[in-house]
């Protein structure tokens, strides 16, 4: 993971170049700046502030640059927070096979690590894996979530994990009262901490419970914090507001997998560009036969489960 | 100018004066207010965590106590359809009663939003130029909206009836009748919409039932008379107001209709829900008879539904309609049905299981309980303060000084109660 490499230091640092220079080099010169600037992120500033999507670049940067600030004097080291948005032609999906998941959770904690949620009371899981019985096919009414995991697989069972399926039809964007959650151009659903109203609105919508609320002040503790952030992904959350899987939006955007695709031991986990024929996800879909969850409901989303053997 | 500022002065001094009883109530009614403050700091410092609600049932008592109270102000519009559109006289003296009462229940029910907020210091994200509101597409827009607009036009028409009230004037038909006509469809709407809040979200089944909404109209009209009807009898026992048996009775009528359709409607849904038997059974299921040892909302199910029963018939046969204890036992069920109907009985099994099958079992915490307590406290606060004012306007003992020079009209002068 990305966050390791970096080593704990204090402040004011530059941090490392990040892999994609063009696009963050703006971050090195803020943070530069960070021991003296400390005044633009006062209350009332915020306050008035407009939402993400209304920033002009100017505004982004500067509001990105606060943040650096912000996380880096309270966990001690040198954070990141990028504002890379969607690459042209790209549109990211996202395949699972059932017939290989042995539902260890591995990517459960895996997320939880690389998103920085917080970790326990309240303890937030953006991934979950439901245990279900072969014989009745997936069924909710029967499934169960906290099954014990040193067991697994049991025999007779089968493992379906769920997290947010970047729908198409996003039910959750369309009920929130502010445009605080949106569908990003290469399909993945974010939401804007800084302009949340803490609603929950978006969780009644949403089919899969993918949307979880910081019901308090999230706990992360410091050592334990990824410092590659990105505005709309795993930058820390505060209380009261609702975060989500992002695909993991921080790494995806520069090109690399997701924290769960990347741990999954038993390659149930696809991930790639929907529009690139080359790509996994492509050959996926090609040569399965995939099926969405809760079709009936036409969210469409753009995660596929399929059983590949 | 200085008119005004008589008026005020004259409010001030009547809300202030009061005998021994109004004291003790207004002592309770600040006590309830204390508890709820000192309750919400500590939500406010804690989090949302501080309630029983979490990601599985992430909507609970604030906002089911919002549901009911929205029917209770929608209810102000069954007084007012008869009384302005038909001339008709009994009910007349009453209606303004009745825009205070949805006055009030408005204040309720914004308060009830502003605590189920994680981020109440945003508020201002909701509102045009300054935030971004998500119109058309999200019913809580919509919601604010006629919310607020129902309610500045309620204020508007009982501030300027009773200001005008004061002055020994007529009060402007140009602009009042208008305004109550248009006050009709609001009252609809702001039930309405906060329905097809829940009623939209193909993700919960039990909400997502075409007859979500007129069966929130329907008890809408059962519940708001119901305080409507107590409230009058407490009134012409401590005021000179004077509300005839036979406006009373012609409400309850109503009421007993309202309560047919309520209770109709009702059966419908539980019949297509257990003959079709489908999945979204279970969510049914959960509020009549429970899922496996999962039975937290079953007594309340029933109890509720005892409730609502019994006061139909109260209300249906004319003799227990028109012997007053009957009667009131009947709007005390009725009130204690729909408001567990609409709180607990709706929201909770509309969560429960969750989307993911989770059962979780949701019980209001203390803190929940004191805030609610805090906010019904600064609801009545607000009623009693209106009906304060109104009543001695209403009944001609609470005057403007010069109305006689200035306005000669029959009638006391210079008494300001
Ligand atoms: S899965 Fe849920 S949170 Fe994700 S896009 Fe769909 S409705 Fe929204
Ligand atoms: S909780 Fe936040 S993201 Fe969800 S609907 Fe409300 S304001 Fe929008």
């Amino acid at each position: 993971m990305s966050g390791e490499r970096r080593t704990p230091q204090s402040l004011p640092v530059l941090p490392e170049a990040p892999a994609d220079p063009g696009r963050r080099s703006f971050m090195r010169t803020a943070a530069a700046g960070a021991a003296v600037a400390a005044l633009s992120g006062c209350g009332l500033e915020d306050f008035f502030r407009k939402s993400f999507r209304e920033l002009s670049k100017g505004d982004v940067q500067k509001v990105l640059a606060s943040l650096e600030r912000k996380h880096s004097a309270k966990y001690g080291r040198a954070v990141t927070v990028s504002g890379a948005p969607a690459q042209p032609g790209v549109e990211f999906g996202y395949g699972l096979d059932l017939s290989r998941c042995v539902g260890c959770r591995r990517c459960v904690y895996a997320c939880v690590k690389e998103n920085n949620q917080s970790r326990k009371n309240p303890q937030i899981h953006w991934i979950r894996v439901l245990e279900m019985d072969k014989a009745r096919g997936v069924d909710l009414a029967h499934a169960e979530v906290y099954y014990e995991a040193d067991q697994v697989p049991r025999p007779g069972h089968f493992y379906m994990p769920v997290q947010c399926q970047q729908c198409r039809n996003p039910p959750c964007v369309k009920v929130c009262p502010v445009q605080a959650t949106w569908k990003e151009p290469d399909g993945i659903v974010v939401v804007d901490y800084d302009w949340c109203i803490g609603c929950r609105c978006c969780m009644s919508a949403c089919p899969y419970g993918a949307r979880h609320f910081n019901w308090a002040e999230p706990t992360l503790p410091k050592e334990e914090l990824n410092p590659v952030t990105h505005y709309l992904g795993n930058r820390p959350r505060p209380k009261g507001v609702v975060e989500k899987c992002t695909f993991c939006i921080q790494r995806t955007r520069a090109g690399r997998y997701p924290a769960c695709v990347e741990v999954c031991p038993v390659g149930a986990r696809k991930f790639g560009n929907l529009l690139d024929p080359e790509s996994e996800i492509r050959r996926v879909m090609d040569t399965k036969r995939v099926f969405v969850f809760k079709e009936e409901l036409a969210t469409h989303p753009q995660f596929y489960y399929f059983y590949a053997t | 100018m200085s008119g005004i500022l008589g008026f005020l002065r004259g409010c001030a001094r009547l809300v202030a004066r009061g005998n021994r009883a109004y004291y003790a109530w207004l002592g309770v009614l600040a006590a309830a207010i204390l508890i709820g403050l000192l309750a919400y700091a500590h939500q406010f410092r804690t989090g949302l965590i501080a309630t029983n609600m979490r990601d599985q049932v992430s909507w609970a008592f604030y906002v089911g106590n919002f549901t009911f109270l929205v029917g209770v102000a929608a209810a102000a519009v069954l007084l007012v359809i008869p009384a302005y559109v038909y001339e008709w006289e009994p009910i007349k003296e009453v209606v303004i009663l009745g825009e205070l009462l949805a006055v009030s229940a408005i204040t309720m029910c914004l308060l009830f939003i502003l605590v189920d907020m994680g981020r109440p210091d945003r508020f201002l994200h909701i509102l045009p130029l300054l935030g971004s509101p998500n119109w058309p597409h999200s019913m809580l827009t919509w919601d604010a909206l006629v919310l607020n607009g129902y309610l500045a036009l309620n204020l508007t028409v009982v501030v300027h009836i009773l200001y005008k009230g004061y002055r020994g004037e007529h009060y402007n038909r140009k602009l009042i009748v208008p305004l109550v006509l248009a006050s009709i469809p609001g009252a609809v709407s702001i039930h309405t919409v906060t329905a097809f809040l829940y009623n939209g979200m193909a993700a919960r089944p039990f909400w997502n039932a075409s007859i979500l909404a007129p069966r929130f109209i329907a008890s809408a009209f059962c519940s708001g008379p119901a305080v409507m009807i107590i409230l009058f009898q407490i009134l012409r026992k401590t005021t000179r107001i004077a509300v005839k048996d036979e406006a009373i009775f012609k409400v309850a009528e109503l009421m007993a209709y309202a309560m047919f359709v309520n209770l109709f409607l009702l059966g419908a849904e539980v019949f297509k829900e257990y003959y079709s038997a489908t999945e979204h059974l279970l969510y049914t299921q959960y509020l009549w008879s429970g899922i496996g040892p999962h039975r937290a909302l079953v007594p309340f199910a029933w109890l509720a539904l005892a409730c609502s029963v019994s006061a139909f018939l109260l209300f249906l046969v004319p003799r227990t309609r028109r012997n007053f204890v009957t009667l009131n036992a009947g709007c005390v069920l009725i009130w204690a049905g729909v408001y567990i109907e609409k709180g607990m009985g709706l929201v909770i099994p509309g969560m429960t299981p969750d989307t993911l099958g989770e059962i979780y079992e949701y019980r209001p915490t203390a803190t929940e309980w004191a805030i609610a307590a805090g906010i019904f406290g600064v609801g009545f606060l607000v009623f009693t303060v209106l009906v304060k004012v109104a009543v001695p306007i209403m009944t001609g003992t609470f005057q403007a000084p010069d109305r006689a020079a200035d306005h000669p009209s029959p009638g006391k002068s210079a008494a300001v109660a």
